[in-house]
């Protein structure tokens, strides 16, 4: 039933399967679906020990929020390589041709200014943006909130600018590549600093702990702000352009 | 209890349905949203499970977030493959020499 | 907790080191200067892992060491875990990352895709050897993550068609497969609270919830590992992607799902496990090691008959469910399958790699208009024959005596049949290996005016070289049965976690 699995790119709504199969399929998840709901209501959820014992070492996360201390201090290494994750796309994702601007910044391109209206208010939701991801990313550490959202809407702002077209960015400028790899080395360069003083990777001096989780959720909101813009920029102008020549057109 | 089944099946019916989705339809968006469906049926199984009577668990809303992070990696991957596929196609019908 | 035991302070070296090369390969702009870094690092990495290839003789070894990073300690925060299993793998991919490296500093010279290789490369190396020291569930599942979407963007950098759709499937099934993974992850951390190996493997007992959540982690690893219903996309991906890459997804990618399989199903979640699903599981392989064969001997294309041949060789490592499944010879069975593993992952490497060499030399690799190629690629030949000798089983070579020692458990646990799938299943590797080698040893008495086609790129002799250490690896390992077997045996078995591990 997996044969083929090939991506169309035409019909909407044609299946590749015929009808008889895909009844089949149906009543097989149905079937399996049923057993797995019957097995989770008959068992009996595990008590909380984990949240328990993290309440007890919150104090000495460095943070208030319980999310942010199992995303940044109890579970740091699974963050850290979730960043990677991104980074790897950033990469995958990036042109090849080296014939472009040598600055990050976004290039204005006045020919297509002519939205009065979209761009008075982006003159006032870019600032806005900022403010919202500058105060996310600070009260992450108290209340929900925190690298990846603040990064988000960074981001969003970025896609803003982008959709008016009178900006480009410029993603293999030297200066881009610093911004997308920022947030994985200041984590992995924190996490061994840290090791060297207490003689474990990624743990945390006590005392230090509140400013170092600060110092590595700035790099990582920069680096998914820029990881996350990069993707939009890159898919919403690449149009139909082959990978050996889509630089030319970003 | 009676709130934690309903949350905990739906997250399985969700899942359920994004798995059908993603081996019955064809397109290639239609299979993406089918399998990001997959994934919120998994998020909505684990906040489910977070939530206990006294006190929540931070743990698995750790877990969503990383999860949502790695879902949003991999469909951009896979429209960039997309997009260049596209392209491929359209350079081969714009030089059939080649 | 017992970071002072031997080796444990440099044991998150082996994922901070490819990291830190991923980054350093992003930054670098001198195309020659990545080249370089990247053989640097590889060296690194091989020498911060070596003191469990020098201390292995004495048997001063902790069975399996544990690493709490961020100082917490499972079940609050995630450790490393390293045992003889682990230790084989991570050497193993240690020494392969380092010959591949060298290999693609050669291939991608002067090309434009080796600013994005050598990143994605080691994020990919990063992930393996993340998964050979994972000690918890859901961070398993990140690596997973890391492990799948670095492979599709390597595939994708061949550029052509074939390669960007081959690579869009691969990466929609492997989503497919972390999801249904994460679901059974999540179903276990609902049903025991943890998501640490060796706590999971205390609590575990056999009740329907458990059932569940290994079938789904199951599944969504096997469709990671192409076992046969599941193969579909394996043969177009590792077929239609860069030698070097088509190299590691064969050698060592499809082989880390592998690894958690077995993790799960001898150790984690081994109380749920029933005679009935490892009979499943054996069989499944025994159909793979047919049907791999048979597919590899009607490809057309070279990389695809290497490729199909994978399917095939997959099929043996399902082998070890059924035998050890039948209790007194786990330790045996196992030994057997990871010296499989080694052994594959040398001979399939030096064969793509040659595979590679033939495709680059001849511009196409259309087995029918290979006839005689012989005359004009003797090293890549030569090569492709002596890594075919591994994948058959013939002595003496490191297939042999993987090929035996499975032959020797199957028997001494009364299961003969399995024994005569692993018979056929190298008698039809040699049909397709000799049918490449028939045709490419012809005599071709060429008609004036046919001069055989110019080379279209010239392959530097580093490449073959490369391909040559590799296929002599593959041979010597026949050799030096001993050294492995005591380094696995350093872990004593793969069952580290249930055995107390985490104390």
């Amino acid at each position: 039933m997996f044969r083929e699995m090939s991506p169309s790119f035409t019909d909407t709504h044609a299946s590749t399967l015929p009808r008889v199969a895909r009844v089949l399929v149906a009543s097989v998840i149905t079937a399996g679906g049923a057993a797995l709901l019957l097995a989770t209501l008959r068992t009996d959820k595990a008590p909380p020990e984990l949240a328990v014992l993290v309440s007890e070492q919150l104090a000495t996360s460095g943070v208030e929020n319980p999310v942010t201390a199992v995303l940044l201090n109890f579970r740091s290494y699974d963050t850290l390589l979730e960043i990677a994750v991104l980074l790897i796309v950033a990469i995958a994702m990036q042109p090849h041709a080296s014939s472009q601007p040598r600055i990050v910044a976004p290039s204005t391109n006045n020919e297509s200014a002519t939205n009065l209206v979209l761009t008075s208010l982006l003159r006032w939701l870019i600032p806005l943006s900022v403010l919202v991801g500058g105060y996310l990313l600070w009260t992450g550490a108290y209340a929900p909130g925190g690298a990846f959202q603040a990064g988000a809407v960074l981001a969003a702002a970025g896609v803003a600018l982008a959709l008016t077209e009178r900006y480009q960015f410029g993603w293999q400028s030297a200066g881009a590549q610093w911004l997308i790899s920022a947030g994985l080395a200041i984590f992995i360069a924190t996490g061994i600093v840290s090791g060297m003083v207490t003689g474990t990777f990624l743990q945390y001096p006590v005392t230090y702990a509140a400013t170092l989780i600060l110092v590595v959720e700035i790099a990582a909101t920069v680096s998914i702000a820029a990881i996350l813009l990069q993707l939009f920029t890159r898919l919403a102008r690449a149009d139909v352009t082959s990978p050996h020549t889509s630089g030319a057109s970003s | 209890m009676t709130p934690d089944i309903i949350y905990s099946g739906a997250g399985m019916v969700v899942f359920a349905m994004g798995l059908y989705g993603v081996i019955a339809s064809a397109h290639i968006l239609r299979k993406l949203v089918a399998i990001n469906i997959m994934g919120i049926g998994v998020f909505m199984l684990l906040i489910a499970t977070a939530h206990h009577d006294t006190l929540i668990d931070p743990v698995p809303h750790a877990m969503v977030l990383t999860g949502i992070v790695v879902a949003v990696a991999g469909t951009a991957l896979c429209l960039w493959l997309a997009v260049v596929i596209r392209g491929l196609e359209h350079d081969a019908a714009s030089h059939p020499s080649q | 907790m017992n970071n002072s035991l031997f080796g444990t302070p440099l044991l998150p070296l082996a994922v901070v080191i490819p990291l830190i090369a991923a980054i350093v390969s992003l930054l670098l702009t001198s195309p020659r200067a990545r080249s370089i870094t990247g053989i640097g690092f590889a060296t690194l990495l091989l020498f911060a892992l070596a003191p469990w290839l020098w201390h292995t003789p004495g048997a001063d070894l902790p069975t399996s060491v544990r690493y709490a990073l961020g100082g917490w300690g499972a079940p609050l925060g995630i450790d490393l875990h390293l045992d003889g299993f682990a230790t084989v793998l991570l050497l193993s991919t240690a020494a392969l990352v380092l010959v591949l490296s060298i290999y693609s500093a050669f291939y991608f010279a002067g090309q434009s895709q080796a600013a994005r290789f050598w990143p994605l490369w080691w994020m990919l190396v990063a992930g393996l050897n993340g998964v050979f020291l994972a000690a918890d569930a859901f961070n398993v599942y990140v690596l997973l993550e890391i492990i799948g979407l670095a492979s599709v963007a390597l595939v994708a950098l061949a550029g052509t068609r074939e390669a960007c759709t081959a690579a869009l499937r691969y990466a929609l099934v492997g989503l497919l497969g972390s999801l249904c993974y994460l679901l059974g992850v999540a179903l276990l951390y609902r049903h025991y609270g943890t998501l640490d190996f060796a706590q999971l493997a205390d609590l575990a007992q056999a009740d329907p919830l458990t059932w569940a959540a290994l079938a789904l982690v199951t599944a969504g690893l096997l469709l990671k590992t192409a076992l046969l219903p599941l193969h579909f996309w394996l043969p177009s991906a590792h077929a239609n992607a860069p030698a070097p890459v088509s190299a590691v997804l064969s050698a060592l990618v499809v082989k880390a799902s592998f690894y958690l399989i077995a993790r799960y199903w001898l150790d984690i979640l081994s109380p749920a496990v029933t005679d009935l699903g490892s009979m499943l599981l054996g069989l499944l392989g025994a159909v793979a090691v047919i049907w791999g064969c048979v597919a590899a001997f009607r490809a057309h294309r070279l990389k695809l008959l290497v490729a199909y041949s994978t399917v095939a060789q997959l099929g043996y490592l399902f082998l070890l469910f059924p035998l050890a499944a039948s209790g007194t010879d786990t330790h045996m069975a196992l030994e057997a399958v990871v010296y499989f593993i080694v052994a594959h992952a040398l001979a399939k490497a030096a064969m793509f790699l040659a595979a590679g060499n033939i495709l680059r030399a001849c511009g196409h690799d259309d087995i029918a208009r290979l006839r005689g190629v012989a005359g004009q690629q003797p090293a890549s030949l030569f090569i492709f024959a002596i890594a075919g000798v591994s994948l058959i089983g013939l002595p003496p070579s490191g297939g042999f005596i993987a090929k035996w020692l499975l032959l020797n458990t199957a028997i001494s646990s009364g299961q003969w049949w399995w024994a005569v799938v692993v018979l056929c299943g190298g008698l039809l590797a040699a049909l397709y290996i000799f049918k490449v080698l028939n045709l490419a040893f012809v005599r071709v008495d060429l008609p004036s005016g046919q001069i055989p086609q110019p080379v279209s790129a010239p392959t530097h002799a580093g490449m073959t070289l490369c391909a040559f250490a590799l296929a002599i690896g593959a041979v010597a390992l026949g050799f030096s049965a001993e050294w492995l077997v005591t380094l696995l045996d350093a872990g004593s078995s793969v069952t580290t976690f249930s055995q107390g591990a985490g104390t």
